[in-house]
Formats: structure tokens, sequence, C-alpha cells
């Protein structure tokens, strides 16, 4: 099965590891993988901060990048949910309309092309330890995103999950609201890191980097005994 | 960045480290997600009953005009008479003047948020009428000279401790009082008031177009006082309140109860018609509706902001958001708080000087998924974004930062100029918010693109 790689901006500049594991284990299951090295970012920053009319023409260039029938596949639920539900209302009433709906239905989060594509629930990896898993917002409630990620990881040798209290509330991330409400967003992190140290766990692991980048730095700054991981590092880890 | 966004940045700051506050409101907020699911359970098509709600309010709202003056037409055959007010102002001075009208030197109020928009109590203190809150939460912020901290809940944020040492040192009561204790002095001294009470004024939950008729809700009691007792009742609404039918109610009343306060109904539930009747022994001798706009139609203008004027203030957005819960609702400085506050203000108000408010989400999207109109409001608080850039409310250097960023993000190339270190460099002397409480940010050496390209002789 070909697949085409988005591998979003910042998983590019900040954590091409995560990026190669996914492709470790699209591999292994048979996937030929290709990449567009001209590939970019799919709008969504500018679109949040309000810059509506520069996020389209970068998600014009991302119809163009993407074009094709391949399955597309990224390691974010965040920017997979941005362009399944946001691309719709930015190319509203254009020609590309039918080219975007077909897009939302090729483009799939990494633990969802495994679960629901690929019907794979164990890639045979192994990770020695207890873990809880984060629910990206946007895996939630974007993506709907809730099982899949869980089958997995209950699947990885070795390791012991448990779930955590209000796992459902978001970690604080949100962008430049990370930034530009900095004492909400570490007031949020906060609560986070809490529930997650009160499993018990070693590992918090996620779909979505963008959380688990926030999250680790609050982490690391209170000198916690927790380790954040990308769903993609733990499949491609033990084998 | 205006005073206003200072102001919420600083408030937001303390609530945000205040600890005690987190647990208070965790807690009480912990008993409304516990009731909430009983109340669903009443519901065999939730998502059903949602969205007929949705349409109701839709029809509502695109025929607002000939659903105000059906409502007036049939309101005032029974004798009601109907004051249209286009701002606080005016709402405030008709109010005034019938109270002058009738030499009213005390006023009984119910809990209602649009009398907290217009700020009638401290309009009407100036004028020497005593104005007095009868729901019980709201009495207690009016003990304390503290706005509504939640719009369903009004003294969420307060333990019953705090309500005791605050009757103790306003009213002399017990400092150990019970809350059973506390709410039947509450009593005593309203039902005094409610007697003395020359007027009365509630808010409506909804009113209704074809019947010309006031709902009001409410787990007290006060709101039925108040409008019984005095000989003139004033109702201030909102324009958007507007239920096409009677019939409505069937279905916003249990959605209003189940997703406000986890109730199948609440306790009371009134439609009123009108004053007196001639040959019904109770009831005022006078009512009046003051339909008020105040910035409505600024919001019903924009197509696509037009469905905030679908809630109908049950308070789901505020439970949900972990933004409102670490902050508090008086943080945000605004009548309205929470997602819904934060969407709404900005077109009610002024848009440059509320717009922050549309930024200070993480966009986690949770108070979309809780309401129960299933206005799209962490999408609405995106659109208020997209309005402040069109409109010139954001920096120049903000302008010029995503003219950069298109530039970048349009040219693979350009995207992969300047070495990491340059990156990290960049990212952590610039970013300082960032870095404060989570470290610097390392960029690896290569990125992603460079390394595939060099594995495979691109």
């Amino acid at each position: 099965m070909n697949v085409q790689l988005f591998i979003p901006c910042f998983v590019d500049q900040l954590y091409p590891q995560t990026a190669f594991n996914m492709v470790k284990v699209l591999e292994k299951l048979g996937c030929t993988v290709h990449y567009n090295a001209n590939q970019t970012c799919c709008g969504q920053p500018a679109f949040n901060a309000g810059f509506q009319h520069e996020c389209k023409d970068v998600a014009t260039k991302f119809l163009k990048d993407f074009s094709g029938s391949d399955f597309i596949v990224a390691p974010s639920a965040s920017c997979t949910g941005f362009v399944r539900n946001y691309y719709g209302k930015i190319f509203d009433n254009s020609s590309v309309h039918n080219e975007v709906k077909d897009m939302g239905k090729r483009l799939y989060e990494f633990s969802e092309f495994l679960t629901d594509v690929l019907k794979v629930d164990n890639v045979g990896a192994k990770l020695e330890g207890k873990a809880t898993y984060h629910d990206s917002c946007a895996g939630l409630r974007e993506c709907k995103i809730k099982e899949g990620p869980r089958k997995l990881l209950n699947n990885v040798q070795g390791l012991e999950l448990v779930e955590m209290n209000d796992v459902e509330t978001c970690c604080g991330f949100g962008g430049t609201f990370a930034v530009k409400f900095e004492p909400i967003s570490v007031a949020m992190a906060d609560q986070k890191v809490n529930n997650a140290l009160a499993t018990g766990a070693q590992y918090m692991i996620s779909t979505d980097l963008s959380c688990l980048m926030h999250l680790e730095g609050y982490i690391k700054q209170k000198g916690h005994n927790l380790r954040t991981l990308h769903l993609a590092d733990v499949l491609a880890n033990g084998w | 960045m205006s005073q206003t966004a200072d102001k919420f940045i600083a408030k937001s700051t303390i609530k945000a480290a205040d600890l005690d506050h987190r647990r208070t409101i965790n807690f009480n907020i912990g008993k409304y997600n516990a009731k909430v699911p009983e109340g669903k359970q009443q519901f065999t098509q939730l998502l059903t009953a949602r969205e007929r709600a949705k349409n109701v309010k839709w029809r509502a709202l695109e025929t607002l005009d000939q659903q105000l003056e059906e409502f007036e037409l049939q309101f005032t055959r029974r004798g009601g008479k109907v004051i249209w007010a286009e701002n606080a102002k005016q709402a405030c001075d008709e109010i005034l003047k019938i109270c002058e009208a009738r030499n009213c030197k005390t006023l009984v109020k119910s809990k209602s948020m649009v009398t907290e928009e217009i700020h009638l109590n401290e309009f009407l203190g100036k004028h020497n009428i005593e104005s007095v809150e009868t729901d019980l939460g709201e009495y207690i912020q009016q003990l304390d000279d503290e706005p509504p901290y939640h719009i369903v809940t009004p003294a969420m944020h307060k333990s019953k401790e705090d309500v005791a040492k605050l009757f103790a040192e306003k009213l002399g009561t017990d400092p150990k009082a019970t809350p059973e204790q506390l709410t039947l002095t509450a009593r005593k001294i309203l039902r005094e008031k409610y007697v003395q009470a020359e007027v009365g004024v509630t808010g409506a939950n909804f009113i209704l177009a074809d019947v010309g008729g006031v709902a009001v809700t409410e787990n007290e009691g006060n709101a039925r006082l108040s409008c019984a007792f005095p000989k003139t009742h004033i109702v201030i609404v909102g324009i958007e309140k507007v239920l096409p039918s009677i019939n409505d109610l069937g279905l916003f009343w249990p959605l209003l109860a189940t997703f406000g306060t986890g109730q199948n109904v609440t306790v009371y539930n009134s439609i009123i018609l009108g004053p007196k009747q001639p040959g019904e022994k109770d009831g005022p001798e006078e009512m009046i509706v003051i339909l008020l706009d105040n910035g409505r139609t600024n919001v019903l203008k924009n197509p696509k902001t037009r469905e905030s004027l679908y809630c109908i203030r049950c308070g789901a957005c505020l439970n949900a958001c972990p933004v409102y819960k670490n902050i508090g609702g008086h943080s945000y400085g605004t009548t309205y708080s929470g997602p819904i506050g934060k969407v709404i203000t900005p077109h009610l108000k002024d848009l440059g000087e509320y717009k922050h408010l549309s930024y200070a989400s993480s966009l986690c999207g949770n108070c979309t998924e809780v309401c129960p109109m299933r206005i799209s409001l962490h999408e609405l608080l995106l659109e208020n974004r997209y309005e402040a850039v069109e409109d010139g409310f954001v920096s120049f250097g903000e302008r010029m930062a995503w003219k950069v960023w298109k530039k970048v993000s349009m040219s693979r190339k350009l995207m992969n100029t300047g070495s990491s270190k340059m990156r990290s460099w960049m990212i952590n002397t610039f970013v300082k918010d960032w870095t404060r409480h989570r470290g610097p940010m390392q960029f690896p050496e290569k990125s992603f693109n460079q390394l595939w390209r060099e594995r495979n002789g691109q």
C-alpha cells in the first residue's frame, strides 16, 4: 500500500526521530512510504491566529503537495483534524471543493491509520514499564480518537497502561495560547502532570507532540520522573 | 494591548496560581459533572433533541423581527406593555422612570444576567432605590459586593464556610451557622423585602412569541415572589431569548435544566402572560417587558457569529472550560464569562477592547462539545480572531510575523535555510514566555526533511 507522509512543520523541525519511527512502523506493516520533500505546513498556525488569507495560500500549496489518491498519514491529530475539519470551510464554494473533500477521506492520523485502515492493533513492540495515555483535544474531539491508541498500547509487550483522572481535559498547550497566556497554560499543564504522576506512570504517551512538547518542558523544569513519548516512538521500540 | 487586556492577564495570572480557588471550583464543578449524566438519561435521543433545539433557535433568530413583533402584539393584547431599549442606558432610564412614577424605594429582583449586563443595581442605588437580590446565590454576592462568578451559580467560588463568615460579618449571624440556618436567615430578610417592594424585576429565560408570554425558570421560587408580590412587574430580556411557540418549552425546559444543573426539570417554571386580568385575584397590576438590544444586533449582523445568539445561558460551557476553571469567573472582567462570554462580549461591547478574550483559549473544543444548542463556540473564537485581523486590531509586528511565516511556508527552500543553532537561539530569545516554565527548546541538528533527502539521495 502506498502511503504519503505528512510530517507537520514542528515535527519536521523538532522531532525528526518520531517521524522516522512512524516510517519504521508503517514499513514493517507493508506500506511503501513516500515523502514529498516540497511539503511545509498545513496552515493551521495562521488560521488559529486569525490570518485566514495567509493560511489559505499555504493550504493551497498543501493541496498541491498532497494531490493524488494515496493515503496520507501524519503523526499528529492536530494537523490531521485541521485539514479534515477546516479545509472545507477555507475552500467553501471553491473549485477545489471535491479535492478537499477527498483529501479529508485520504488523510489519517498515524494510530487511526493503523487501527482503521490497516486493521492492526499489535505491531510487536516492547517497552517495559507503566504508562498513561494522554488524549489530545484534537485527537479526542477533532478526530474522535479514543480507543485506537489504547488498543495499540495495551498490546505493547511489557507495558502496563493506566488511566489518569480528567483524561479528557486539555493540557493547556493551545498553540500561541501557550505563550500569550503562559500562566493559564502552565496551570493547566500542572494539573495534567499531577494527574499523570498520581497514576505512578513513568511514561505519558500521546498522538500529539504539540501537547507533549509543552508538557515535557514543564515536567523537566519541575524535575519530575515522567517521560513523554509519542505513540510512534513506543510502537517502533523493541524490534 | 488594551487596559482591559492587561487587567485580564493580571487577574488570571493570580487566579491560575491560586490553589485554594482551584480546589473549590474543581469540587463544585465536580458535583455538577456527577449530576449531569443523570439528567441526560431523560433523553432517548439527546443529539436529536439538541439539534432540534438548535433548529428552533435558528428559525427564531432568522425571523427575529417577526417573532418580536408577534410577541409584542400578543403580550399587549392582555394589557402588558412592551418597551424597546437599544442600549443599557435606555433600559435603565425606562426602569427609573417607572420606579419614580410609582414612588419606588425598594425593588426586589430575581436572578438575571441581563440586569448585570446593564448594571441595574448600581444605577438604581445612585437614584436612592434599593435593589434587593432575592436569589440566594445572588444575595450572597450582593452582600459581598461582588458580581456573579458564574451565570448559573453566582457564588460557586465560595465554600459554605466562606458564606457563614460573610453572613456573620454583614448580618451578625453565628459564624458557625449551617447552610440551612443561613438560608433561613436570608429567607426571613427577603420575605420582608418582598412585602415592602413597590416594583419587582425579573429576567426571562425565554419569551414566547405565539402566546405573548414570558417563561422564567428557577429553583428557589424567588422569581415567582418577585413578580407576584409587588404591584409592578418589570421583565428585562435580551431580544435573542425569543422562542416561536410555547410548545417549544417541552424541548427547552429539560435541556436548560439538564445542561444547567443536571436536573430533569428545574423546580419552578413559570409562564407569565401579563398583568392581573379582570376577575383574577392576584398578580401584579401592571407588567412591562423591556426588550433589550445592547449590541445583540451586531452579533446578528454577522451570519457566522449569529449562532452565538442561540445560547440559553445554561452555563455548561463554563463548567467544561479548563480556562474558566483555572482563572475563575471574575478574571474576565465581563458580565458573561467563560467560552460564551469570550465569543459575544467583543460584539456586545467593543472588538478592540475585548478581542484578547478570543485568544485566551487553548481551543480544546470542550465547550462546543457540551453546548446543548450545539453552538460552535471554539470556531467562533477563531472567527473573532479573524475579524480582529480584518478590522486592523492586531499589531504591525504580528502582521509582519505572519507575512514572513507565509513566505517561508510557501517555499521549502526558504524553510530549509538557516542552522538548527540559529533556530534554537531565535525561539529561546524571542519567545521568553515559552521558556520561563518549560525550559529552552532544542532544535536537532537536522530536520526530517534534510535527513530524508540525505538518506534517499535527493
